[in-house]
């Protein structure tokens, strides 16, 4: 029960929230790795997933997909892509990309497909080109799915995105490894406070996304992950 | 019926199953003296010799086990036990005979915590004041396997680097990587400050002269790092560890730990053998030709007894 407060000590001391090595920085760097890899996961499973959803194809493969992420190690990769490319970027960016995709690509796809074909066939009927059923008719049906699926990704990503700090770069992942290493456990407890207050406040953040974008009619649907 | 034929031959078969398994039980790596007390005490001429899980020493308790075994000795073997807090009790209790230990490690990890002796004699001489008295160390080798600053060959080429002390003329310009308790630690960056008045650039905490470290090394992101002094990829990529004259790493001599009762002349005698023969570039040898060319523990253990005249 101590470590509960000795994290609480180590995370209202002022010390740890000045300088390199202190909760502000890290949050930083930390915020850097996950955007980074949500915008490129977003290019590339929202118009994948959008492409397949409404072509009707490709269901097969989605599944895969999902199925090789989910089961993906993301630190056996890391430390695999770190040797291969002598320490590139790559490192962590295709791992942490991998493991966002299958959220995003699985939910974007099943949105569109479960949009009622009636709605889309009456598009078609009112003379609308594919693109436009897609923009105007599918998508803001669909988009409660697909931004549950974003936030699933972001929530992921933001707690995976710890592993950076194994091949010594930033994040909040410094002070779960570096406390580890040196038996510092309220600082280990601590840095995953601030992990899961930051996983929380972006769970808040879409919510209260879904509320701007998503139309009053079509809040209904999709409520749970 | 076909119904009860089927169970009858399905009942059969694991009963085979099962009488097989019986019997073949205790064959392979960890079989021992069987049916007697575990932790009762070897009989003077026959030895249980144990080791760590991890390579390095089960290679070295091979090469005790081969040699013991060319002298007559009836040895048993029990590899792959755990770490020292598993089976350091083992051998003071005496169910572990002979196991191969690196004299620094053993003497702040299960037998004096406090102690500050870095160089071999004063380690050992601790030791052998402290240890219990059931338990003994024999003759250190020369082998140690020790933390290192190491940097590229090239590096050491360009600078002239042999020792530590060397690094004085590069080392506010370098990064120095390694694991991230080398940051706090008394043997890590406190020490090179302390003992050979170094202050490197920066550090970069990476792991434990793992793949992530000597990945860092050979591409140039850091350009000295905490590298273990029998690391096979020190002689694949051309690194070169840096001497310590000044003893900031304390000595990891590589010398059996005995259970006193086990030792019997015979016994003391061959494995001080090994270790008046056993060099650190013999180890690292050794290593490399293990996990490099996936040579196995019994071929290289008794390849490197034969060289040496043990065998």
């Amino acid at each position: 029960m101590s470590y509960f407060s000795d994290a609480w000590n180590w995370l209202i001391a002022s010390q740890n929230w000045h300088g390199s090595n202190g909760i502000p920085i890290r949050l930083a760097q930390h915020l850097e790795y996950t955007g980074l890899a949500l915008i490129i996961a977003l290019v590339i499973a929202i118009p994948a997933g959008l492409a397949m959803g409404h072509l009707r194809r490709g269901g097969f493969a989605v599944v895969t997909i999902a199925n090789f992420g989910r089961a993906l190690p993301t630190l056996g990769l890391l430390v695999l892509i770190f040797v291969l490319t002598s320490g590139s970027i790559l490192s962590w960016l295709i791992p942490l990309v991998a493991l966002a995709i299958p959220p995003m690509l699985v939910n974007t796809y099943e949105g569109v497909l479960g949009v009622d074909r009636e709605l889309t066939d009456a598009a078609r009927g009112m003379g609308m080109t594919e693109w436009q059923i897609l923009r105007k008719a599918e998508i803001p049906v669909a988009l409660p799915l697909i931004l549950l699926g974003v936030r699933t990704s972001a929530i992921q990503v933001v707690a995976t995105a710890t592993i950076a700090a194994y091949i010594g770069l930033g994040g909040l992942g410094r002070y779960i490894i570096d406390g580890l290493a040196r038996d510092e456990y309220n600082v280990v407890a601590g840095g995953a406070v601030v992990i899961i207050l930051l996983a929380l406040a972006v769970q808040g953040l879409f919510t209260l996304l879904r509320r701007v974008i998503v139309p009053a009619g079509l809040r209904g649907q999709a409520q749970n992950s | 019926m076909p119904h009860k034929k089927f169970t009858a031959v399905g009942l059969a078969a694991v009963a085979c199953v099962a009488v097989a398994a019986c019997s073949s039980g205790g064959s392979g790596k960890s079989s021992s003296s069987s049916g007697s007390n575990p932790l009762a005490p070897s009989a003077s001429n026959s030895v249980v010799v144990g080791s760590a899980n991890f390579p390095e020493d089960e290679l070295l308790a091979q090469i005790y086990a081969d040699a013991l075994t060319s002298a007559g000795v009836k040895v048993t073997t029990k590899f792959n036990i755990g770490a020292r807090e598993v089976y350091y009790p083992e051998v003071v209790k005496g169910a572990i005979s002979i196991i191969p230990e690196y004299n620094g490690a053993l003497l702040t990890t299960s037998v004096d915590k406090t102690s500050t002796a870095t160089s071999t004699a004063d380690v050992d001489a601790a030791l052998k004041a402290k240890l219990p008295s059931t338990a003994e160390i024999l003759n250190s080798s020369a082998a140690q396997d020790k933390d290192s600053i190491t940097v590229t060959q090239a590096n050491a080429t360009k600078y002239h680097l042999t020792s530590i002390a060397d690094l004085s003329s590069v080392a506010k310009d370098w990064v120095i990587g390694g694991p991230s308790e080398f940051q706090t630690r008394a043997d890590g960056i406190v020490g090179l400050k302390k003992v050979y008045g170094l202050t490197f650039k920066s550090f970069s905490p990476l792991d434990e002269s793992g793949p992530i470290t000597l990945a860092a090394l050979t591409s140039g992101k850091v350009q000295a790092a905490d590298v273990f002094t029998t690391t096979p990829q020190i002689i694949t990529d051309k690194l070169v560890s840096l001497s310590d004259p000044k003893n900031m790493f304390a000595a990891q001599n590589v010398l059996p730990l005995v259970y006193k009762k086990a030792a019997s002349a015979k016994v003391v005698s061959t494995l001080n053998s090994v270790s008046a023969k056993l060099t650190t570039a013999g180890l690292l040898a050794m290593d490399k030709s293990l996990s490099v060319d996936h040579q196995s523990y019994t071929t290289v253990a008794s390849n490197w007894l034969s060289q040496n005249g043990l065998k």
